[in-house]
C-alpha cells in the first residue's frame, strides 16, 4: 500500500470527524434528553393529549393562527369546563408560563428556533414592562 | 466552457479582484442590515421604497434592452448582430441577477421570499413580476448557453432552441411592462398613475441597454481584441437615438398633461423633481440637480451620437453612450421611483437620502452584476477566439 | 391538516362555546342577512360623484364594519382624541419611535388639510382649517393594498369587511404601503420592542421587517368589546362603530341623519370610515 503513513491517519481522522455528533454527545451533556418543566400551576389538562401536543403542537398553532387571523374565527374552545381562546399568548402561555423551562428545553435540544417569540410575548417579557389591564 | 473564466491576463484578475472587493463590502453591509432591519437605510414611513427598488426598476430595463439585439438578428435576420447578440443575452443575465438581488435586499423578511410562490396571488403585480423575471433569466441562460455551445462545436444550433429565442422576445417586453405596472396601477400616486409609464420604460430601456452594450463592445475591443464590427455599432447608434428620443418625448408628455391640465396632483412630483416643491415655506429640491443632469446629459449625448464623429471615433461613441446610460439611470434609477412618494398620501413631504450602508449594498450588487457579466463575456469571447482560431 | 382538524374537533367534542361576551360578538360580527337590501349603501352619504355613473349599488351582503368619526366632538374635547390614540397604542403594543422616519401609527392626529387632501379649499372655515383631524385605516371595501400584496398577507375578511393582516406571512416588500392612498400602513424598520412603553400581554408585538396597521380591534370584537379608540370616547358619540349593512344599526342612524364625508372617495376604494365635519 502506498502512502500508508498518510492514508491511515487520514482515514482515522475522517471517521472521527464523521462520527463527531455521536461521540461529542456521549462525552458532553449535549445529548441528554430534554426534560421540559410542566406548568408551575400544576395543570394536568391541555387542549389535546400530551402525545398529540408533543408531536403536533406546531400544526395546531398554525391552524389556530389561520382560524383567528385569516378566517376571523376566534371561537373560544371549552374543553372539560376550561376555556381556551385560540392563541399562543392567550391559551398556551397561561399554563406553560415559563417558556424558558418548557418550550426552550426541547427547542434547544432539537436546534429549532421558531420565530413565534419575535412577536409573541412570553409571560416573563410581558411582565418586564409594567403590564396593562 | 466555464474553464475559459480561469485563464486571463493580469488586468482581468485585477478587475475581478476589484469587483470582488466591492462585493465583499456589499455583503458586509447586508449582514448589518439583515441583523438590524431596513432601518439601516434612508427609507422611511413616507418614502417606503428607495435606492434598491429604483435600481431594480432601472436594471429590468437594461435586461429588456438586450432584446434590441435579439430581435433584429433572429426576426429580421440582420446578420451584423451575429457577433454581439450573445453579449445582449449575457448582459440580460447579469442585469436580472442584479434585479433579484436588489429585491432580496429590499425585503423586510427575506427568509420568507418564497411566500410569493407558496401563496400565489394573481391579483398582485409583484407575483407576475417574479414569474416573468425568473422566466426571462431562465430563457437567456438557456438560449445563450445552447447557442454558444453550438458555436463552439461549429455546428448549427438545434432547431428547438429557436422556440425559446422567439419566446424570449415577448418576455423581454413583459418584464418591463409588468415592472411598470407595479407603479402605474396604484391609486393615489399621481406621478405613477399614467398609462405612458410602460412605453416610457421600454423606450428608456431600449436606449440604455444597447448603450451599455456599445460601451462593453468598445471595452472588449481594447482589452480582449474583440471587434463587434462597425456596421453593427452604427446600427446600434440608430436604435439608441430613436429610443432615447422617444423616452424624452414621453417625459415631455408627462409635463404637458401635468402643466396644461393644471391639476396640482399631476404637477407636484414633476415640480419636486425639476424645480423644487415648496411646502409650508420650505423648498424641497434634493433631486433637482440629478434631474437637470439627466436632461442635459440625455440631449447632449443624443446630439453627440447623432454626429458623424460618433460613427468614426470610438472615444466619442463610448462617451456618448456612457453619458446616455448615466442620463437614463438618473431618470429611472433615481428620479422615477423616489418622486412617486413626494408628496405622500397626506400631502406631507419627506425627502429621502440613502445611508452609507445602503450605498454599500447597492454598490455591492452592481459589482456582483458586473462580475457575472465579466465572467460570461469572458466565456463568450473565449469561444469566439477559439472558433476563429 | 383537515384530517387533524377533524380529529381535534372530535376530541374537543361539542363543548366548543363562545366566550363571555357572546351576545355582543353576535351583534358585531355575525353574518346577519342584509335587512337593508332595498337601500343603497354608503355612497348615499358620500358627497363625491359616483364614479360608476348612475348604476344602482349592489345590495349589501353580510356584515361590513365601519366607523363614523364626529370631528366636531373630537375638537370640542381635544383630550378625547389623545386618549383614543393612547388606548390604541396600549392595546396593540405599538412602539413609539422618537424619529418620524420609523413611526408606527394605527390611528393618529393630522391637520384637516392633510387628512382630507381633496377637500381643502382656500376659504374653508378657520375652525375647520385649524382643527386636528384623525386618520386611520379606512378598511376599504375595495382595498388597493390587498390587490397589491403578493402573498395575501393582507386581505379583506369576508365575514365583517375588516382589512386584516397576517404578520406571519408578510415578506416586507412594502408594496401595500405604496398602494395605500391614505398612508395608513407602517413598516417595522427595526425591532419595535425596545420602543414599546408598556406591554399588553393579551396581544403580540411585531417583528422587524413586517408591515402593520389598524385591525379595527378584531381581537377585542371577538371578546364582545368595542374597538379601543371607540371605548376611549365612550358616551360622547365622537366615534360610532357598527355594521354599515344593518339598516337598524346606530351607525346607519347617524349616517342617515348627518352629512358625512370620506377620504378620497374619487379613488373608488369605498372607505368604511366616515367623518362628520
Amino acid at each position: 500500500m502506498y502512502n500508508k503513513g498518510t492514508i491511515i491517519p487520514g482515514l482515522i481522522l475522517f471517521v472521527l470527524f464523521v462520527t463527531f455528533p455521536i461521540w461529542f454527545n456521549g462525552l458532553t451533556t449535549a445529548g441528554d434528553l430534554p426534560k421540559p418543566e410542566l406548568p408551575p400551576g400544576g395543570e394536568k389538562q391541555c387542549v389535546m393529549p400530551a402525545d398529540y401536543m408533543r408531536a403536533n403542537h406546531m400544526q395546531l398553532l398554525n391552524e389556530w393562527r389561520d382560524n383567528v387571523l385569516r378566517d376571523g374565527d376566534r371561537e373560544i374552545l371549552e374543553i372539560n369546563g376550561k376555556k381556551y381562546p385560540k392563541g399562543l399568548q392567550m391559551a398556551c402561555m397561561t399554563c406553560h408560563s415559563q417558556k424558558e423551562k418548557f418550550c426552550d428545553s426541547c427547542h434547544t435540544y432539537a436546534a429549532v428556533d421558531p420565530y413565534c417569540w419575535d412577536c409573541h410575548l412570553t409571560p416573563n417579557e410581558a411582565g418586564s414592562k409594567e403590564a396593562m389591564h | 466552457m466555464i474553464e475559459k473564466t480561469l485563464k486571463g491576463k493580469p488586468a482581468y484578475w485585477i478587475w475581478l479582484a476589484f469587483l470582488g472587493m466591492f462585493m465583499a463590502i456589499g455583503a458586509a453591509c447586508y449582514v448589518r442590515q439583515y441583523n438590524f432591519g431596513l432601518g439601516m437605510t434612508g427609507m422611511s414611513r413616507d418614502v417606503s421604497w428607495g435606492l434598491y427598488i429604483s435600481q431594480f426598476t432601472f436594471l429590468v430595463g437594461v435586461a429588456a434592452g438586450g432584446v434590441m439585439l435579439v430581435l433584429p438578428y433572429y426576426i429580421h435576420n440582420y446578420k451584423e448582430f451575429g457577433r454581439i447578440t450573445i453579449l445582449g443575452e449575457f448582459l440580460a443575465i447579469g442585469a436580472i441577477v442584479m434585479c433579484l438581488l436588489f429585491i432580496m435586499a429590499d425585503l423586510g423578511q427575506p427568509m420568507r421570499a418564497l411566500n410569493v410562490v407558496l401563496h400565489p396571488t394573481p391579483n398582485s403585480m409583484l407575483f407576475y413580476d417574479a414569474i416573468v423575471l425568473n422566466g426571462y433569466l431562465f430563457l437567456n441562460v438557456l438560449c445563450g448557453w445552447v447557442i454558444l455551445t453550438a458555436e463552439k462545436k461549429q455546428v448549427k444550433p438545434p432547431k428547438w432552441i429557436y422556440f425559446f429565442v422567439y419566446l424570449s422576445i415577448p418576455f423581454a417586453i413583459s418584464i418591463h411592462t409588468v415592472t411598470a405596472m407595479l407603479y402605474c396601477g396604484l391609486p393615489g400616486r399621481h406621478f405613477w398613475l399614467s398609462a405612458i409609464i410602460a412605453p416610457r420604460f421600454l423606450a428608456s430601456a431600449f436606449a440604455a441597454g444597447p448603450a451599455l452594450i456599445v460601451v462593453a463592445c468598445l471595452v472588449l475591443k481594447r482589452v480582449a481584441g474583440f471587434d463587434a464590427g462597425r456596421k453593427a455599432m452604427n446600427k446600434l447608434i440608430t436604435i439608441i437615438i430613436y429610443a432615447a428620443l422617444l423616452n424624452m418625448f414621453f417625459v415631455g408628455l408627462e409635463f404637458f398633461v401635468g402643466y396644461y391640465s393644471n391639476i396640482p396632483g399631476h404637477k407636484h412630483s414633476l415640480e419636486y423633481l425639476f424645480f423644487g416643491l415648496e411646502h409650508h415655506g420650505h423648498v424641497y429640491n434634493n433631486l433637482v440637480p440629478f434631474m437637470w443632469a439627466f436632461v442635459i446629459l440625455a440631449f447632449g449625448s443624443i446630439a453627440v451620437l447623432a454626429t458623424p464623429a460618433a460613427k468614426k471615433n470610438d472615444f466619442v461613441l463610448g462617451m456618448g453612450c456612457a453619458a446616455l446610460f448615466l442620463a437614463f439611470w438618473l431618470d429611472k434609477g433615481i428620479g422615477f421611483v423616489l418622486a412617486g412618494f413626494v408628496p405622500n398620501g397626506l400631502h406631507e413631504i419627506t425627502e429621502y437620502i440613502p445611508t452609507a450602508n445602503e450605498l454599500g449594498i447597492t454598490i455591492g450588487v452592481w459589482a456582483t452584476g458586473f462580475m457575472v457579466v465579466t465572467l460570461l463575456y469572458k466565456i463568450a469571447i473565449g469561444v469566439e477566439h477559439e472558433v476563429e482560431g | 391538516m383537515d384530517n387533524k382538524r377533524r380529529k381535534f374537533l372530535k376530541i374537543a367534542g361539542a363543548s366548543v362555546l363562545a366566550g363571555i361576551g357572546a351576545p355582543a360578538v353576535i351583534k358585531l360580527t355575525a353574518a346577519t342577512p342584509a335587512l337593508a337590501s332595498g337601500h343603497g349603501e354608503a355612497p348615499a352619504h358620500a358627497p363625491a360623484p359616483d364614479a360608476h355613473g348612475g348604476h344602482a349599488e349592489e345590495a349589501p351582503q353580510g356584515v361590513r364594519l365601519g366607523m363614523v368619526i364626529d370631528l366636531r366632538k373630537m375638537n370640542e374635547n381635544p383630550e378625547m382624541l389623545d386618549s383614543a390614540i393612547a388606548a390604541c397604542i396600549a392595546a396593540h403594543n405599538i412602539p413609539e419611535f422618537p424619529d418620524k422616519k420609523n413611526e408606527v401609527k394605527w390611528i393618529w392626529k393630522a391637520p384637516f388639510e392633510n387628512v382630507f387632501t381633496d377637500h381643502s379649499a382656500s376659504h374653508s372655515a378657520a375652525k375647520v382649517k385649524n382643527f386636528p383631524s384623525v386618520a386611520l385605516c379606512n378598511h376599504c371595501d375595495d382595498p388597493p393594498c390587498v390587490r397589491a400584496c403578493p402573498t395575501q398577507a393582507t386581505f379583506r375578511l369576508e365575514k365583517n369587511g375588516i382589512v386584516a393582516m397576517d404578520f406571519h406571512r408578510c415578506i416586507g416588500c412594502r408594496f401595500c404601503m405604496a398602494a395605500c392612498p391614505y398612508g395608513a400602513r407602517s413598516f417595522n424598520w427595526q425591532d419595535p420592542r425596545p420602543y414599546i412603553k408598556k406591554y399588553n400581554k393579551e396581544f403580540p408585538s411585531r417583528m422587524k421587517g413586517v408591515v402593520e396597521k389598524c385591525n379595527f380591534c378584531g381581537e377585542r370584537l371577538a371578546l364582545g368589546q368595542e374597538p379601543a379608540c371607540v371605548e376611549a370616547c365612550k358616551g360622547t358619540g365622537a366615534i360610532v362603530f357598527g355594521d354599515l349593512n344593518d339598516a337598524k344599526s346606530e351607525i346607519r342612524a347617524v349616517l342617515d341623519k348627518e352629512f358625512t364625508i370620506q377620504r378620497k372617495p374619487t379613488l373608488g376604494t369605498k372607505p368604511s370610515v366616515f367623518y362628520i365635519v
